[in-house]
């Protein structure tokens, strides 16, 4: 199917599907659905000629029948009963979707008073004013045919505020669970907003519960206000079968701080685009992101740290694991205003390549309007060090154990950065895992989708 | 213990071994010297399993066992050890999860259990204060962000954890200050039993007043040309190697 056959089909879903999809949505989600109509039948789908998508080609993701859920389906089964999450002494706030869709009979959560953890859908009507000051205020669907799509289409997903001066203790843990009876098209839409001089961290979590072929589409929304402490951690572990494509706009204020860590552990096809946007003096930032890939899995990482103020500081480091056929590319655009002086930006990628036939595309793209900042980047693309190698081999260390360590410790300097314990405790298990050549999922998700 | 006969090696077809034999038995203290480029870290690195040399003629005989066909870790468990001249920092591999790891391997090669977490740190407290090494090295990743003296004593600290047959400390002395020449060769002298064997390879002989060998030899041109008592290092650190070489051509 051409790429223009596939635009056209969403085209005539949004207008068959329009009541459904205005059914249950706020006005204000409704004119934001117009809007981004408007701007998908311009864009479309991101294809290869897009600058931005030239190492990922989403036409084979798209080019597929899929059912589209234009309204919540009704979970079989109890949720809470079919899955729990088990890593290990990780106290969280869990809050389950279904395909996207808030679930509707999530636990109650251990979150202090003010605190708002419900579904968009509530949100949009409930918590109006909110909603409509931060909703479609970053995620931009003229520019991005994904953000374009997700916005015609979102009708669901979480809705997080934090009140001014509230610190939620407990991290709050998103997990999306993937299980349908048909091959599915996901859509889910997040709006988190963080109030001055709060603080939270927030955990999304992907999984795939049935075999069926997936396609999630997410957008999320996130501001943080001036004095803010908020980290995200993305942690994307689905099956061969799936496409992620996830898109996260933050928008820091003055003297915020913010921590992302976007950990790709498999995946049939990632795409994430992470945008940064620094709209107050000394904000600082950190985006961290790892990625396993082997196999034939695909992973894309695109980030953009806009620097438009000045004093702040972003530090932004990628690193890969591939083997097999995998391929990977990372893009690291960072773009410093004419005013934003004494800005502070840094960016590296690392790649360790562990057969003939993978490859990984890297590529920074910085531009400085400003003439007083401090700028670096570097990438580097490398095969496992020899000398170290053979140093831990005559310790007695048989080879593939060896190589394990220093995978291992490639791959650690990412995860140590991670500001939850428990969380980092279990990245590490899973990381081990995965490198061992061991399942990478959780046991639960194991078990249910035996891959 | 050892016994090497007319080893030949080279790397990348150029030969750097022309022919070394070497007899080692136990509880023997053997000091190689030698000019640069003589072939003594090679002989180092070819007893340890190095792949980038090649072997291509002799044989090494390691406890009745032919040592060429072992891999490096084989090695290392039967009891070679390595002192690397230039230890390689690992960043992001602890070193307490390195010697764990290695120590259990050995174990395991032996038939034994691996060690419990308390028994490993009381064992690796016992040799941190042998060979004095402070815990602020051992928390750190392997090497990383070491100075030269700093990852020559971590080699005895490996070397004293993993108690080896035959020690082969290449260039330990080179780069140290006279304290920290002091703090390695105490621990080596610590190490050293009835059973155990040293060499020792250097390119000055001062390293010989603290460790004091047996036997003394002289690579030249991959070959051991001279062997004599303790007195030779003395009389080379007196006269260089020069008179060595005249002493061949004639």
């Amino acid at each position: 199917m051409s790429i223009d056959t596939i635009n056209n089909d969403f085209a005539d879903l949004f207008e068959q599907g329009k009541s459904l999809l205005e059914d249950n949505s706020s006005k204000f989600m409704n004119t934001k659905r117009e809007e981004a109509v408007e701007y998908f039948k311009k864009l479309g789908v991101p294809t290869l000629a897009n600058e931005n998508y030239k190492y990922t080609n989403l036409v084979p993701a798209f080019d597929h029948p899929y059912t589209v859920d234009l309204q919540y389906r009704t979970v079989i089964g109890d949720l809470n009963e079919l899955f729990y999450c088990d890593v290990p002494e990780l106290d969280t706030n869990l809050v389950l979707l279904s395909n996207g869709w808030y679930y509707n009979q999530n636990r109650e959560l251990d979150i202090p008073k003010g605190v708002i953890v419900c579904s968009l859908q509530e949100a949009a009507e409930k918590h109006s004013e909110i909603f409509e000051k931060h909703y479609g205020k970053y995620a931009k669907p003229n520019e991005e045919g994904l953000v374009a799509l997700n916005t015609a289409l979102a009708k669901d997903g979480v809705f997080i505020y934090v009140p001014k001066n509230i610190v939620v203790e407990k991290p709050i843990q998103v997990i999306n669970l993937l299980r349908s009876d048909r091959d599915l098209m996901a859509t889910q839409r997040n709006l988190v907003v963080i109030e001055e001089n709060a603080q939270a961290k927030l955990i999304f979590c992907d999984h795939t519960l049935t075999h069926n072929k997936y396609l999630s589409n997410t957008v999320s929304e996130i501001n943080v206000a001036k004095n803010a402490v908020f980290d995200l951690y993305t942690l994307q572990n689905q099956h061969l079968n799936a496409t992620v494509l996830n898109s996260v706009f933050i928008r820091q204020e003055a003297n915020s701080n913010v921590l992302t860590n976007t950990l790709s552990l498999y995946g049939g096809m990632i795409r994430n685009n992470h945008y940064t946007l620094f709209d107050g003096e000394h904000c600082e930032n950190h985006t961290y992101g790892m990625y396993l890939m082997d196999r034939q899995q695909h992973v894309d990482n695109f980030t953009f740290a806009d620097h438009a103020k000045p004093n702040c500081v972003s530090n932004e480091h990628f690193k890969g694991v591939m083997d097999d056929d995998a391929t990977a590319a990372f893009t690291g655009k960072i773009h410093v205003r004419r005013d934003a002086q004494k800005t502070e930006a840094y960016q590296s990628n690392n790649n360790l390549l562990l057969s003939e036939n993978a490859v990984i595309n890297t590529k920074p793209q910085l531009i400085i309007d400003a003439d007083d900042v401090k700028c670096s980047h570097g990438a580097t693309v490398g095969q496992m060090d020899d000398d170290a190698l053979f140093y831990l081999r005559a310790r007695g260390i048989h080879e593939e154990e060896a190589r394990m360590m220093l995978m291992f410790a490639f791959a650690h300097e990412i995860i140590e950065k991670i500001r939850v314990d428990a969380l980092k405790d279990r990245i590490d298990e899973l990381v081990e895992k995965r490198l061992r050549g061991e399942i990478s999922k959780c046991n639960t998700c194991a078990i249910a989708c035996n891959q | 213990m050892l016994s090497i006969k007319n080893l030949h090696a080279s790397i990348n077809g150029k030969e750097i071994l022309k022919g070394i034999n070497l007899e080692i038995k136990p509880g023997e203290v053997h000091a190689i010297m030698g000019p640069n480029g003589a072939g003594k870290s090679t002989l180092a690195s070819v007893l340890a399993g190095r792949e980038l040399f090649e072997v291509t003629e002799g044989e090494v005989v390691f406890e009745q066992k032919d040592l060429l066909d072992l891999s490096p870790e084989a090695r290392a468990k039967e009891g070679i050890f390595l002192g690397f001249q230039y230890p390689i920092e690992i960043p992001g591999v602890s070193t307490v999860n390195f010697m764990k790891t290695a120590v259990n391997e050995h174990r395991k090669y032996k038939g034994l259990e691996p060690l419990k977490a308390a028994d490993f740190l009381k064992l690796m407290r016992d040799k941190k204060n042998l060979v004095e090494i402070d815990s602020k090295l051992t928390n750190r990743s392997v090497n990383e962000g070491f100075s030269g003296g700093e990852k020559k004593k971590n080699e005895i600290f490996q070397m004293a954890m993993l108690e080896p047959k035959l020690a082969v400390l290449d260039e330990t002395d080179s780069g140290l200050d006279i304290d920290a020449l002091r703090v390695v060769a105490n621990g080596v002298n610590k190490l050293k039993n009835a059973e155990n064997s040293t060499v020792v390879i250097t390119h000055y002989q001062r390293l010989l007043d603290y460790i004091v060998p047996d036997v003394v030899h002289v690579l030249f041109d991959g070959r051991i040309v001279k062997t004599a008592g303790k007195e030779l290092a003395l009389e080379l650190e007196e006269k260089g190697y020069d008179w060595i070489k005249e002493e061949l051509v004639k």
